[in-house]
This record gives C-alpha cells, sequence and structure tokens, in this order.
C-alpha cells in the first residue's frame, strides 16, 4: 500500500500555475550540493555563486536555501555566501559510511561547525542499526546532536541500505527521538536513494512523531532528485502527508545538484512556452 | 484560503468521439429501435446532455435475441477456437488504442475520475479481453479429463453503472471465448461505453450478431430475462432486482450467474500497519465515489484502535479532492445519478437518526451536478440501517470488536458475502481470519485487487457463480 500511495501521488498532475509556484518552492527548498572528491575552493565558488542567484535572466527566483559540501570547503562556503540568506550545511561524522570511532566523528561535526557550517548533515551506523543495536544508534545521534547544539541537524538514515519499509519507519521514529531536526533519505552514495515510497514511510513518522510531541521535524530527500517532476511529486507527497505547513525551507529541503538546472529549464519553459537549450542556463 | 501550492485545473483535454444519437446495435448494424423511442444520457457532474439512446422494447429485444442465434447457428458456435480468438484480441487491442478517449467516455456519462477510469477501468478491461481470447482455443485444459467444451448458446447478460465498460468486459470475454453469441443490456444511466465497444466489434470485424447491445432499463433488462430464446443469463447488479430474476428463471432450462450487492467488513487489528490499513480503508470506501459491490463499507476495528483510526482517518479525509471528474486530480468524482444521491442522503439521515456520528470532509460541493462528500460514522451498532444496508455510495460505518471470534461473527452478521478485507500484520492470525471469512473474495493487508485470472463472486445474497480465472470460463461451457 506504502508504494500504491506514493505512486498514486506521484500521478497528481501539476500544470501551469501550480508548476510555476512547485518549481520556485523546490529551489528556495534546496541544498545546492556538491559532494565529490575533486571538489576545490574554484568549484565552490562558483556554485555559492549560483545558489544565490540560480538565473541572472529570471531574478524574480529565490535563493536556493542551502549549499552542501565537504567540512574542508565550508569556510570557503561561508566566504561566498557572506551576506546572504544562503545557509552553509556541512556533510559530517565520516560521510558517506560513518564507519569511524564515535571520537573522529564528533571531532569531525565539531571542526565543520568552527569552519562555519550554519547545519550539519550526520550519518548514522547502518551497520549497527541492522545489528539490533538500536540503543547505540540512538545514543551516537544524541552525541553529535549535543555537538550541535543550535546548529541544525539533519540525519540521513541512508534508506537504500536499510532493507525494508519498516527499517525505514523505525530508523525514522528513532532519529526523531533523539532528536534530530531533519529526518534525510540518503547520503546519494549508495546504489538507491531517496524514493517516492521512501518518503512516503519518513513523512508519516513526523506526522506522528509531531502529534506525539508536538515538535515539528523535517525531511529531507536526497539523491537521484534530478528532474523537475520528481521534485514536484516530492512537494506533493509532503503536502499530502504533512501538510502545506511542511512547504517551507525550513521543514523541507531537497539534496541535489543538475535538478537546478533541469528546473530552470522548466520554469523558462512555462513562462515562453517553449524549452531553451540547456547553454541558456550556467551550468554549476 | 489559498496555499503556497495548490493544483491548477488538470482537466484531460481528449474529445471522445461522441454521436449525438445511438441506435441499438443488432445484427451487426445500427438499427432504430422499433420502440421508436430514445432517452437521454447525462453528464452527472454538470447535469448537462450528452446524447440520445435509443430504448428497447419487447420486440427489439427479440430481434436482438434472434440475431444473436443466428449469428451462434451459422458462425460462431462452428469457427475455430483459434479463429475466435483472433477477434477477441483485436477488441482487446482496439480498447487498448482508444484508451485515452474510453476513459473520457466513461468518466462524461458516470462521474467517476477519470484517473480511475484511465488507470483502472480501461486498462482492466482490455486484460480481461487478452485474458479470455487467450483461453478460447485452451478450453480443452479448463475442463475435467475428456470433457469436451461446449458452448451455450445465446448469453443475456444485463451490467450495471458503477464500472459500465468493465463490466460489460467480464461478461463478454468468456462468454465470447467460449463460443457463445451475446446480447448486452448496458445500464440506463451509462450506456455510451457499452455502445462504443459496439462500435469496436464492428471494426474487429465480428460476424454480425455476434455481440449485440441494446440498451434500455429495467423493462429491458427483464424482456431479455423472460425471453425463451435465451440459454443463460448474467446479471450484475442490485440483490433486489437478482432476486426477482431468479424468481423469474426457477424451473425453466435457462442458465444463471448472479452479482448482487454486498455489505464487506473490512477488519482491522491493532497490530496492523495502521497508515496502510487507512489507505486501504480509503481505497475500501472512496473508490469510484463507493459505488463497488465490494466496497469496504463496513469497518471492523479493534476497540483500542478505534480512536486513533478515527483521527487517521479524519485527517486523511480532509486530503481528498472532490470536484469535476475530468480533472486528473480529482479523487471524489459525481455521483452517479440523481435517484442514487437521494438513496445515500436518505441512508446517511437514517444513521443520524439512530444515534451514529458522521464525519465528513470538509469541502464545498461543486454548484451542479450529484456530488456526496467522503464520509464515515462512527458510533454505528450492528443493528442499524448503515451497518445493515449497502448505501453504495463515499459513506464509510465503523463498528468495533474486541477478540477474533467477535470480529468473525460480526463480519458474517449479514445478509451479504461478497468480499471482506483483513489488516494485521501476523500472518497466521490472518489466515484464519480469511479461512473464516464467509465472502467470495477476502483481501489480506490490501484491498480492491482484481486480475483477469482472479475469479470474482459472491455467498448469499451477493449472487452466485464466478467471473473470472478458470472458474468464470464454467459459467459460460455445458456441463
Amino acid at each position: 500500500m506504502l508504494e500504491a500511495r506514493a505512486g498514486a501521488l506521484s500521478k497528481r498532475s501539476i500544470k501551469t500555475s501550480a508548476k510555476i509556484a512547485g518549481i520556485r518552492l523546490a529551489i528556495s527548498c534546496m541544498d545546492l550540493t556538491t559532494l565529490e572528491g575533486k571538489d576545490s575552493q574554484g568549484r565552490i565558488r562558483s556554485l555559492c555563486a549560483k545558489a544565490i542567484c540560480p538565473a541572472p535572466q529570471y531574478p524574480e527566483l529565490p535563493s536556493v536555501a542551502a549549499v552542501c559540501v565537504y567540512p574542508n570547503l565550508v569556510r570557503f562556503a561561508k566566504d561566498a555566501l557572506a551576506g546572504t540568506g544562503v545557509k552553509v550545511a556541512s556533510v559530517a561524522t565520516s560521510f558517506p559510511s560513518g564507519l569511524s570511532s564515535l571520537e573522529v566523528r564528533l571531532a569531525d561535526t565539531k571542526a565543520a561547525i568552527e569552519a562555519g557550517a550554519d547545519e550539519i548533515d550526520m550519518v548514522i551506523d547502518r551497520g549497527a542499526f541492522l545489528a539490533g543495536n538500536y540503543q547505540g544508534v540512538h545514543d551516537e545521534i544524541v552525541a553529535v546532536k549535543r555537538v550541535c547544539g543550535d546548529i541544525h541537524l539533519k540525519v540521513i538514515l541512508e534508506t537504500g541500505e536499510l532493507g525494508s519499509y519498516d527499517n525505514v519507519r523505525h530508523a525514522g521514529d528513532l532519529a526523531l527521538e533523539a532528536g534530530a531536526d531533519f529526518i534525510k533519505t540518503s547520503t546519494g552514495k549508495v546504489g538507491t536513494n531517496a524514493t517516492f515510497p521512501v518518503a512516503v514511510a519518513m513523512c508519516e513518522a513526523i506526522r506522528d512523531y509531531a502529534r506525539r510531541t508536538g515538535r515539528r521535524a523535517g525531511l529531507k530527500v536526497a539523491g537521484g532528485v534530478r528532474t523537475t517532476k520528481q521534485a514536484l511529486t516530492y512537494l506533493v507527497i509532503v503536502k499530502e502527508t504533512l501538510g502545506e505547513g511542511w512547504l517551507d525551507p525550513s521543514l523541507f529541503r531537497i539534496g541535489a545538484s543538475s535538478l537546478l538546472d533541469d528546473l530552470l529549464m522548466q520554469y523558462e519553459k512555462e513562462l515562453t512556452g517553449h524549452y531553451a537549450g540547456p547553454d541558456y542556463f550556467p551550468k554549476d | 484560503m489559498t496555499g503556497i501550492f495548490e493544483y491548477a485545473a488538470a482537466p484531460e483535454t481528449t474529445k471522445p468521439v461522441l454521436r449525438e444519437e445511438y441506435g441499438l446495435f443488432v445484427g451487426g448494424r445500427w438499427l432504430r429501435p422499433k420502440s421508436g423511442r430514445y432517452f437521454d444520457t447525462i453528464n452527472p457532474a454538470n447535469e448537462q446532455h450528452l446524447a440520445r439512446v435509443a430504448y428497447a422494447d419487447d420486440e427489439d429485444v427479440d430481434r436482438a435475441v434472434r440475431a444473436a442465434r443466428k449469428a451462434y447457428e451459422k458462425y460462431w458456435r462452428t469457427m475455430r477456437p483459434v479463429d475466435r480468438a483472433k477477434y477477441i484480441f483485436r477488441i482487446a487491442r482496439a480498447i487498448t488504442e482508444r484508451s485515452r478517449e474510453l476513459a473520457v467516455l466513461e468518466t462524461l456519462d458516470g462521474g467517476k475520475p477519470i484517473k480511475e477510469s484511465r488507470d483502472f477501468d480501461i486498462p482492466t478491461s482490455a486484460a480481461h479481453f487478452f485474458y479470455h481470447a487467450g483461453w478460447a482455443d485452451k478450453l480443452e485444459w479448463a475442463m475435467r479429463a475428456g470433457a469436451e467444451p461446449r458452448p451455450l448458446g445465446v448469453a443475456g447478460q444485463i451490467v450495471p453503472w458503477n464500472f459500465p465498460l468493465l463490466m460489460a468486459a467480464w461478461k463478454l470475454a468468456p462468454a465470447l471465448a467460449c463460443g457463445n453469441t451475446v446480447v448486452l443490456k448496458p445500464a440506463e444511466t451509462t450506456p455510451l461505453t457499452a455502445l462504443a465497444l459496439a462500435q469496436i466489434v464492428e471494426e474487429a470485424d465480428l460476424p454480425p450478431g455476434v455481440v449485440n447491445v441494446i440498451p434500455g432499463d429495467g423493462a429491458t433488462g427483464a424482456a431479455l430475462v423472460r425471453h425463451d430464446g435465451v440459454d443463460k443469463i448474467a446479471f450484475t447488479g442490485s440483490t433486489e432486482v437478482g432476486k426477482a430474476i431468479a424468481r423469474e428463471l426457477a424451473g425453466t432450462k435457462t442458465r444463471l450467474t448472479l452479482e448482487l450487492g454486498g455489505k464487506a467488513a473490512h477488519l482491522v487489528f491493532a497490530d496492523a500497519p495502521m497508515d496502510q490499513a487507512v489507505e486501504g480503508i480509503v481505497n475500501g470506501i472512496y473508490f469510484n465515489q463507493g459505488h463497488v459491490c465490494c466496497a469496504g463499507s463496513r469497518l471492523l476495528v479493534e476497540e483500542r484502535i478505534h480512536d486513533e483510526i478515527v483521527v487517521r482517518l479524519t485527517d486523511r479525509l480532509q486530503t481528498l479532492r472532490l470536484g469535476d471528474p475530468l480533472d486528473k486530480n480529482t479523487d471524489i468524482g459525481a455521483i452517479n445519478s440523481r435517484a442514487q444521491l437521494e438513496k445515500i442522503h436518505e441512508l446517511v439521515r437514517s444513521g443520524i437518526d439512530q444515534g451514529a456520528v458522521l464525519v465528513q470532509q470538509s469541502c464545498s460541493l461543486p454548484e451542479r451536478g450529484y456530488y456526496f462528500p467522503a464520509s464515515f460514522f462512527t458510533n454505528v451498532q450492528q443493528s442499524h440501517r448503515i451497518a445493515r444496508e449497502e448505501i453504495f455510495g463515499p459513506v464509510l460505518s465503523i463498528l468495533t470488536f474486541r477478540t477474533p471470534d467477535e470480529a468473525i461473527e460480526k463480519a458474517n452478521n449479514t445478509p451479504y458475502g461478497l468480499s471482506a478485507g483483513i489488516w494485521t500484520d501476523k500472518g497466521s492470525k490472518n489466515m484464519y481470519l480469511a479461512q473464516h471469512m464467509r465472502a467470495g473474495v477476502v483481501w489480506c493487508n490490501t484491498f480492491n485487487q482484481f486480475d483477469p485470472s482472479s475469479p470474482f463472486g459472491g455467498y448469499r445474497e451477493s449472487g452466485f457463480g464466478r467471473e473470472g480465472g478458470v472458474h468464470g470460463l464454467y459459467e459460460y461451457l455445458a456441463h
């Protein structure tokens, strides 16, 4: 039924004014991401410029929510984004596997924060989770959150490695109870990343947690979100599972890179009725 | 209040080929009715006129049955089964090719959401023809060893308005595959897709008279049932009419299958996956505005999760989108007819009068057309009319139970027995309960799953005989 529900939501027809509103919303909720071994200072600078102003010919479009980078690059991003509303998110805790000692992971987190990160994207220990050490996974999230303090913590469940929707739901519940500000689907580094059914399951966890405790946590979908159609479907899933109140960068993010280019192309198409070539937009 | 991400109107734009006037399709030709009468069919979503349709009276029924008999003797019974199969495959392919147009036509004439006619009615109709085309030359394998498959002759088939094309497909495909010829009477409020199917039959070049389509009302159906040239009657519709047909045919040689009403028990245990169960409940009762004979209209929940289910269902109700059935984002379309809308109102009033508590989706209804908001009743007792009678609308009755045995007892405490649903994550409990449901179809941790290979049919006042699968073939073979 979860897949059937996700399938039904993915068939919502989002056209004309809804599509334009959705594209703007998707941009404003985006964590524009680069997580490659070859990332450099220059690469970060150009990405940040695009994050602030995605398309110079459409100044009415919002900036993205954040730029998401590796810890070593946080300070460059922080410089490039100074004075704008765009946040710097850093992956941490030995991203993407998380398989270092807790001390190393906490130090990694601390370093990212000291370099100026506004948000931390941590990974859970999937091995421990699958081995049934739920308490351990919980306690590690608590420990990272303690280092973060007021810094926004997104907890990556890496759903592609959890093996079942039951596990996704359980890991989501566990992360929320441990104090996650956001739960996030994926690192983008494994075979299966964000999917529609997984997003539905995580929205349900967030909704039930909010009903139980009154605290509203957020959702971040990441990995494999490349098309406007996918992004709009995630907006539909959030809207119809959590409500429109969640359609805000403070409660919903899309982690992506090339998605922004497709959103811009679709935006122009909605305005002009024609598709422009990809070279009419900056590729960063 | 307008939100930040409101869905804009997304109407289906395909235009169906709609004639101003439809005759009777008899003997391979479009005829003016001997009755001289025509009736209007309207769009229940806005009450606008769609087309004028010929009305078949006794004399027209007689012509159709004679045409079917002639086609049976002259072409169909002696045709090589593999050739019959080719014709049925042609129909299946034509439905697939014209699926968008048929979907729009179904939605216009019946009021169901385009997403349902597009994603369910039309593809499932095509699937039934494909499936049965495959059977046509393999019927020996459906029989006991040594038995020869022999058709019955002329089948009179009367279909309802809730799934007009799909029910026609369920009836036509096995009858044709087994070598019978057919007189089909579509429902009075929804004749158009059956007539479109007649056009497809014509274009597929079936021998004249193998399929005849005669629109009309209850009197037309009664004339078909009474006609002594008919070897078999297959009826899907209300229990009341089904009983009248059974009385009429008692003691005659005419074979009969009935697929009638239902008041399905939908059981939810405390160990069920809650969100999945809620989706199942929503699908079970609000699919096709609840105009579904196997709808999960009696929700039985374990007492200790009653409040939780009600909270979740109340929230979920608000996300259902009611409105123009042609809009691709519509979840709840129009009620099929004014008469049906009045019946729903009457039963809902009785529920309120008898002390049940009504919860509805809060939305404004379109000014024109027949609409009823998605609704459920709590505090329903077994003795209430809304717990016993088929509402055939988007209205759910919620009752409670404490133990599995009490669940079984309450589930079976109905004169009907078409379908049942069970939600529990415990496999052994699921199997135990499924064995004890007196219902033709039992869905475990899902609802409303249909496949041509799976037999469908009822117990007791939900009728007898099966449609689909090997079992469905037996209903159209002599034995």
